[in-house]
């Protein structure tokens, strides 16, 4: 079993926690993910690993509730405990220090996952220019942090209620033009996945690398399923083995937007009659 | 000598084709004791006996089933145990028409003794009647043993370790134990409480299982030997890579491997959805690609979940087919369509990514080729569209690169096997050694079980050396 050590709200239907995972936090590198299950007739999800402490034996997520499974987990608390907890997976972020500056960008939920990213290519000596955004204020995560580890951050808001008003792919076509796409060694960009698919077509005209990570519907996460099929290059990827980060320039998103919604109708009826029974149609948290 | 009394062979109650063909229960119901004692008592107690050879880990054949002939069921399980560690599972799943029950001398004349029928029904009398005995453990030795891998291997090396007074922690990936006896063979064939009962009679000799721990990942094999203080490591880590076509169309919602449609019917408990909270398309036909046991049982699978369809598509002949016959019997019983000398070409399509259908190829057998099988040739001009909403791809599996690609001590074939001795399963590493589908890729449980044996024992000499 895998404690809960701590919790807490970060905005409408977004949670942090902590988990107790000695053998995770010991080998997480940025990038990693892990697998959970709640309880014995739960679903399998996989979370980004936001942060680590390896000292304390911790590993913390940031995660939405947008279903059944993550909804339940939004209402679990401090103290108690999850079933399943296996990691880390997939492909730790490629880390060097380059010529030149990265730009890491991190769209709602997704600046979570981006956070440990920053953080270990500042800490090998890049200059870190870090975008964020969320579609109001209040859904708005991690500035703080992102702060902390960016030499420049700039956010924006879709409504324009925080932060410069607009989408991040255009504060990141403005930072490319202002520090001159031969001076832009890579660009990070991980959120929903119509945010990534604009940020590559950002960038593709400049020719700057960019860095997209997948989050296909996974099973199993060691590669003995093939459900995380994703078109990379016209080559098919298993995105829990060979990514979760791919080259965004040759992901086929359109493919991967449509397996998403493959269990679409099995998911809203879970929901509901989640809903139903625990909450008389209401979501726990709200 | 008194001629004998000729008695056929006993058949196997089974549920009804057309009920069983709904519901997620064992098919053959098993002996009671009056029919096992009957067909123990065919068995002509051979001096030779012939059927032994036939078994990889040479069962004691005419001993156990002399056994149950006397009524003494406890002996019988005892005597199985010797040289099996999982007879409730190989009862269920050893393709015995090829093994032991092919060489059973009464084969020549009439029909062989139903050895894996008799061998379930001594085991599971033993399970049900809970009579298993724990047996006496060698002097500890102080040495430590990591298994990787809870499958049909991993649990042999660490049932026989433990006896030999070694301590054995297993690492499994999966959050449950058991390999492809809980993900893959579904419930109506094995059903998971035996496995479990296998599971637990290992833990209640001290076997420690440690599951959601990846190595490579959590820990990688160096780290276990250097730092956790293992003595020797037993890589059992199955071919759970699953092979898809490299047809059109491979990406399409409702296209599944075979692994991935059966741990989510299986390991996940989707046919209980939404109770268990694992979605699985529920196809309205449902085409299966391939002829051997997983195809069988995803095929199977597809009618528990309601198919009004379920399709084989198989590019060889009836008689090419790798699967178990039994399962195949099954199979055509409960109203799988078996799609012969057939191969698909691409799977079609609607705007909304989702499955519409698949054009095929009808084939023809041609040129015996190097394994002396007839070679599958397209007829030309033949395509058809199959009308399919899911197609399951179960045309095999390799080992999972994983522990090779983080341990470069260990050596691997061009198919991605591990290198492992075949009379001790010592690998290319000091101290590391293998066996199961890893070595030997896809293939038994019985297979997997005897590498394990072998691979035990070698592992004690050189623990003892050390
Ligand atoms: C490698 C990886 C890392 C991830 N990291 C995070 C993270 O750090 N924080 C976080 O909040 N989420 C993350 N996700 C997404 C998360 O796994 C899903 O939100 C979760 O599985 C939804 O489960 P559910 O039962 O709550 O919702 P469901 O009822 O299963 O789904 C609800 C909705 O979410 C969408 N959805 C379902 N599965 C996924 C999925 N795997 N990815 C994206 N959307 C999905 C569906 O389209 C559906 O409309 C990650 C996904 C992957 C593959
Ligand atoms: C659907 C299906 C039906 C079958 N039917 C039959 C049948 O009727 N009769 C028969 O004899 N055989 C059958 N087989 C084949 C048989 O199941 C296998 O040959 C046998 O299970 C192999 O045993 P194993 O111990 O080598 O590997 P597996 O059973 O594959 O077990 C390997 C275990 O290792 C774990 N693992 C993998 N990588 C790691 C890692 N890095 N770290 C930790 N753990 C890891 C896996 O999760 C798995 O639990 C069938 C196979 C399938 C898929
Ligand atoms: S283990 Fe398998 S092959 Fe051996 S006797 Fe039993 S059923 Fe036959
Ligand atoms: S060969 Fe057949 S008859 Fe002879 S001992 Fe074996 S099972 Fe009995
Ligand atoms: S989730 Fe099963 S292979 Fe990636």
């Amino acid at each position: 079993m895998f404690e809960i050590v701590s919790k807490e709200k970060l905005g409408p239907a977004v949670f942090r926690m902590d988990i107790a995972a000695p053998d995770i936090a010991r080998k997480h590198q940025a990038g990693n993910f892990i697998m959970l299950r709640i309880n014995e007739e739960g679903e399998r999800i996989p979370l980004t690993v936001a942060d680590k402490d390896a000292e304390k034996g911790t590993v913390t997520l940031v995660f939405q509730a947008v279903g059944k499974t993550s909804a339940e987990l939004a209402e679990l608390c401090e103290g108690d405990s999850l079933l399943d907890f296996v990691g880390p997976l997939g492909k730790p972020t490629h880390i060097e220090k380059f010529n030149g500056v990265v730009v890491c960008v991190g769209g709602g939920i997704g600046v979570a996952p981006v956070h440990p990213i920053a953080c270990a290519l500042k800490d090998i000596g890049n200059r870190v220019i870090s975008i964020i955004g969320a579609r109001s204020k209040e859904l708005l995560i991690m500035e703080e942090e992102m702060k902390a580890t960016s030499d420049e951050l700039i956010v924006c808001t879709d409504d324009g209620s925080y932060g410069k008003q607009g989408f991040v792919t255009e504060a990141l076509d403005e930072v490319i033009r202002r520090e001159g796409k031969e001076n832009v060694a890579l660009v990070v960009a991980i959120g929903p996945v119509p945010m990534m698919r604009f940020c590559a077509k950002t960038t593709e005209p400049y020719g700057v690398h960019t860095e997209v990570s997948l989050n296909p519907i996974m099973v199993d996460a060691t590669g003995m399923c093939g459900a995380c099929r994703v078109t990379v290059g016209g080559e098919t990827k298993f995105a829990c083995v060979d990514g979760p980060e791919f080259d965004g320039h040759k992901v086929d998103f359109d493919e991967l937007t449509k397996r998403l919604a493959m269990y679409k109708e099995s998911e809203a009826r879970a929901m509901k009659i989640y809903e139903e029974a625990s909450h008389g149609g209401k979501r726990c948290w709200e | 000598m008194a001629p004998r009394e000729k008695t056929p062979r006993q058949p196997m109650p089974e549920q009804e084709p057309k009920v069983r063909a709904r519901n997620f229960d064992e098919v053959p119901l098993g002996y009671s004791h009056e029919t096992a004692i009957k067909e123990a008592k065919r068995c002509l107690q051979c001096k030779k006996p012939k059927c032994r050879q036939g078994c990889p880990v040479e069962v004691l054949i005419p001993q156990f089933i002399g056994k149950i002939a006397e009524g003494d069921f406890a002996g019988a399980a005892k005597t199985l145990k010797e040289k099996n560690s999982l007879p409730a599972v190989c009862g269920r799943v050893c393709p015995q028409e090829t093994q032991c029950e092919e060489l059973c001398i009464l084969g020549k004349k009439e029909e062989p003794v139903a050895i894996g029928r008799l061998e379930r029904f001594a085991a599971d009398w033993e399970r049900n009647e809970g009579k298993v005995e724990i047996p006496e453990l060698a002097p500890a030795t102080g040495k430590k043993v990591a298994v990787i891998g809870a499958g049909p291997a991993g649990l042999t090396v660490a049932g026989d370790l433990i006896k030999m007074g070694h301590e054995v922690t297993i690492f499994e990936a999966l959050h449950k134990p058991g390999g492809v006896l809980v993900y893959g063979i579904p419930e109506f064939r094995l059903p998971k409480a035996i496995v479990q009962a296998e599971v637990e009679y290992l833990k209640s000799m001290g076997v420690k299982i440690q599951v959601n721990a990846v190595i490579g990942k959590t820990r990688t094999l160096q780290e276990l030997m250097e730092e956790d203080g293992f003595d020797a490591v037993f890589v059992g880590s199955g071919a759970g890579l699953p092979t898809f076509m490299g047809i059109d169309g491979e990406n399409l919602n409702g296209v599944y491997s075979a692994n991935e449609y059966l741990t989510r019917s299986n390991l996940m408990k989707a046919y209980l959805f939404p109770e268990y909270d694992t979605p699985v398309a529920r196809g309205k036909r449902v085409a299966t690609l391939g002829g051997g046991n997983v195809a069988m049982d995803s095929a199977r699978t597809a009618l528990r979940l309601g198919a009004e369809a379920s399709i084989c598509v198989y590019r060889r002949g009836r008689e090419e087919m790798p699967a178990r016959s039994e399962e195949i019997h099954h199979a055509e019983e409960e109203g799988v369509q078996l799609n012969l000398l057939t191969n698909p070409i691409r799977i079609i399509g609607d705007e909304m990514g989702r499955v519409s259908g698949m054009e095929c190829i009808q084939m023809e057998l041609g040129e015996p080729d190097d394994s002396g099988r007839r070679r599958p040739q397209p007829i030309k001009g033949s395509e058809f569209v199959l009308e399919v909403d899911t197609v399951v791809i179960a045309i095999g599996n390799s080992p999972n690169p994983l522990i090779p690609a983080t341990t470069p001590a260990i050596e691997t074939s061009k198919w991605g096997t591990i290198i492992a001795d075949e009379e001790t399963g010592k690998t290319t590493m000091e101290g590391v050694y293998a066996g199961g589908d890893v070595v030997t890729g896809a293939a038994t449980v019985i297979l997997a079980m005897g590498a394990g044996r072998k691979a035990a024992t070698a592992i004690d000499e050189y623990l003892k050396g050390k």
